[in-house]
């Protein structure tokens, strides 16, 4: 949809992606994309499958030919070159470690493929070992290893290599739940650690916010916002990125701005919502069919609300997850959620008095689905 | 929910309740030995056990027999006198026209075939088939289906090109010409084997390698290789049985002193003069059925071995 603008404050680019296409036959995945990644940055690639993130990817580290366009590495033009030569290390989401050969095996591969001198390989091997705690494994095949400890194996061969830029490929995505928050925690300490630049691809939001100094997140091939966690948490650019990010998922209320009393508001089924706070970029033009977007924390349920506008709604079924309960309520003919403390409580059937926090809330375009 | 906790407070509070919960099944379910499934089972499983074994006892049997014994005409009778006479002269000693070494020379005249054929066509089919699943050049598609069409034509129609093709190359009637058949014969289905056995490991194994900067044949090497083995044990089996029992290219492509086994074996078998020596015959039989049998019973151990070793996901 909108290009994203390139970013000229920042003068050294790690990675900058200029104009790529890719196409298989009549099939385009990525269409005239660009990206510029900075020097030490924790980049995430966000997308469901299919949207072309791993491909963007995979065509950074020289695996898949691009049709058009330029790839560079650390200002260097690598369209051409092979992924030995590009300065990086891709750690896949199936580890890909090769079966036959220990662990050692495994990290000294690419560096004895390049001839490099023994000792030098020992050392490399100490550190990225002490740096993953891998040291006892050593000497084990990966068939004796267990997920999170391949998956660190996986991480130091791209250690071993000293390169510029890490390439993740889903790399939790293997993992059972607690295994894959414990390897984000680590992934984020060795980015604090080692201070390179990653990209990261998933199509887990909790990664992706909790990873990314920015994220840029894709659909069918075209970045559709890159900004940082908050930004696109808060002020998504299109109903998609809003819908996508978040969970629970951000309530959306269809309706139109009118004019009313000297103010423009927001029109759903005969209920009127004041538009006061709302940040918008643009003139509010009563007429104008639009989508309403609040997150489920951005509601205020009756105690909370302090003299500002609020709504009738009945709740309809409450869901308890520990440390929040979200209540799923009626309002105005819609269906909302809304997210209270885990202590609040709250009966089927209740009345209960709603009011949206507008300066966090979303204002979309009902046509052309953009931010207004 | 409900239901659950209904039942269990029932349970505890009423012994009469317990007591007729707990006298059901428990466990195991007992199984018959003898029932009528497994008598079928078994049944069918051994006749047909029986009547695959039955003319490989005949021949063991006859082949450890003397002529005297044989003409009693008891072809199931264990032998009263056990003698290797047979066995010595099926390898030694029968006449095939004016030769008159046994199958001896037939046995090395096949080593000789057997050896580079299978070496040389599991080597290059192994390399096409890694270069088709892994580094897809421009028609490669093509390559593979030109391929696939070779398995599918009749042998009988290219023999009389191939005379002609080995004359022009001074190498019909050779071993060397022979060995050329068949490696290229073996290729479209080896070629297909392998082809379909690299394109089922893991894609990112190659992208791993590729990133660690290995080329074509490092990759071939050190990575598909050493992963290879099961695949590799069954190319060799469907080549060392292919060739060591082919007859029809042994007979066209060679000439009396350098003929393979089988082919000897029938002119000691199908011989008119003199006695029929049924003793000899059998021997010389089992003397030539013996090399394929054995690599079954090597190789399928090896073969288990293969797959144990290859297990990449756990």
């Amino acid at each position: 949809m909108n290009v994203v603008p390139i970013n000229t404050t920042r003068a050294s680019h790690s990675v900058s992606v200029r104009d790529l296409t890719l196409s298989f036959g009549s099939l385009t995945v990525l269409g005239n994309l660009n990206l510029d990644i900075h020097d030490g940055e924790f980049l995430v690639l966000l997308g469901s499958s299919g949207c072309g993130k791993s491909t963007l990817l995979n065509c950074i580290a020289g695996l898949l030919e691009p049709t058009e366009g330029q790839i560079f590495i650390k200002d260097k033009n690598v369209t051409w070159e092979e992924p030995k030569d590009r300065g990086i290390g891709m750690v896949f989401q199936s580890y890909a470690l090769y079966p036959q050969m220990t662990v050692e095996g495994n990290l000294s591969f690419g560096l004895k493929v390049a001839g490099m001198a023994k000792e030098e390989i020992a050392k490399r091997i100490a550190r990225a070992a002490e740096i993953l705690q891998i040291e006892p494994l050593l000497q084990r095949k990966p068939a004796a290893l267990s997920g999170g400890q391949r998956q660190r194996v996986a991480i130091g061969r791209a250690l071993v290599r000293d390169v510029d830029v890490f390439l993740f490929d889903e790399p939790l995505s293997n993992l059972d739940a607690k295994l894959r928050s414990e390897l984000r925690v680590e992934i984020k300490r060795l980015h604090q650690q080692l201070k390179n630049t990653m990209i990261y691809v998933t199509h887990d939001q909790i990664e992706a916010l909790t990873l990314a100094d920015r994220i840029a997140i894709m659909k069918s091939g075209v970045i559709q916002q890159l900004a940082d966690p908050i930004t696109i948490y808060n002020r998504p650019n299109n109903l998609f990125v809003a819908g996508f990010i978040g969970s629970p998922s951000m309530n959306f209320l269809r309706g139109e701005l009118v004019e009313e009393g000297g103010r423009t508001v927001f029109r759903t089924n005969n209920v009127s919502f004041s538009l006061e706070g709302y940040e918008t970029s643009e003139p509010l033009i009563a007429g104008r069919k639009v989508v309403l977007g609040v997150r489920p924390e951005h509601i205020k349920v009756d105690g909370d609300l302090a003299g500002e506008e609020a709504h009738e709604a009945v709740v309809d079924i409450e869901e308890p997850m520990g440390a929040d309960n979200l209540i799923w309520l009626k309002l105005a003919g819609h269906t909302i959620s809304v997210r209270v403390g885990g202590a609040r409580r709250y009966a089927i059937g209740a009345q209960v008095r709603l009011g949206f926090d507008m300066t966090m809330a979303s204002l979309f375009d009902a046509g052309t689905e953009e931010r207004i | 929910m409900a239901d659950v906790s209904t039942l269990n407070t029932a349970a505890i509070g009423n012994d009469a309740a317990r007591n007729r919960l707990s006298a059901g099944p428990r466990g195991k379910k007992p199984k018959k030995t003898l029932s009528r499934r497994n008598i079928m089972l078994y049944g069918i499983l051994g006749l047909a056990a029986l009547y695959y074994l039955l003319p490989l006892y005949v021949m063991v049997v006859t082949s450890l027999k003397g002529m005297p014994e044989i003409r009693l005409g008891n072809i199931f009778s264990p032998p009263v006198e056990i003698t290797f006479e047979p066995w010595v002269k099926a390898w030694a000693q029968a006449c095939t026209g004016l030769n008159c070494d046994g199958l001896s020379r037939g046995f090395w005249n096949s080593v000789q075939i057997m050896v580079p054929s299978v070496i040389v066509s599991i080597f290059v089919a192994s390399v096409s088939g890694y270069s088709l699943a892994n580094w897809r050049f421009k028609g490669s598609e093509l390559f593979f289906s030109i391929l696939i069409i070779g398995a599918f034509i009749p042998y009988q129609v290219m023999i009389y090109p191939i005379v002609i093709i080995l004359r022009e190359m001074g190498v019909y009637g050779t071993l060397t010409g022979l060995i050329i058949v068949h490696t290229i014969f073996g290729m479209p289905i080896l070629t297909l084997l392998f082809r379909n056995y690299f394109a089922s490991l893991p894609e990112e194994l190659f992208k791993a390698a590729r990133i660690d900067g290995a080329g074509f044949w490092q990759i071939y090497g050190r990575i598909m290789l050493p992963m290879s083995l099961p695949i590799f044990v069954v190319a060799m089996i469907l080549q060392v049985t292919g060739i060591w029992n082919d007859f029809l290219f042994g007979v066209v492509f060679t000439r009396p002193d350098t003929y393979p086994m089988t082919v000897q074996l029938n002119n000691i078998v199908n011989s008119v003069q003199g006695v029929k020596e049924y003793n000899v015959n059998m021997a010389a039989t089992l003397l030539t059925g013996a090399v394929p049998l054995i690599v079954y019973f090597v190789s399928g151990r090896l073969f288990v071995r293969g797959i144990a070793a290859g297990a990449v996901k756990g």
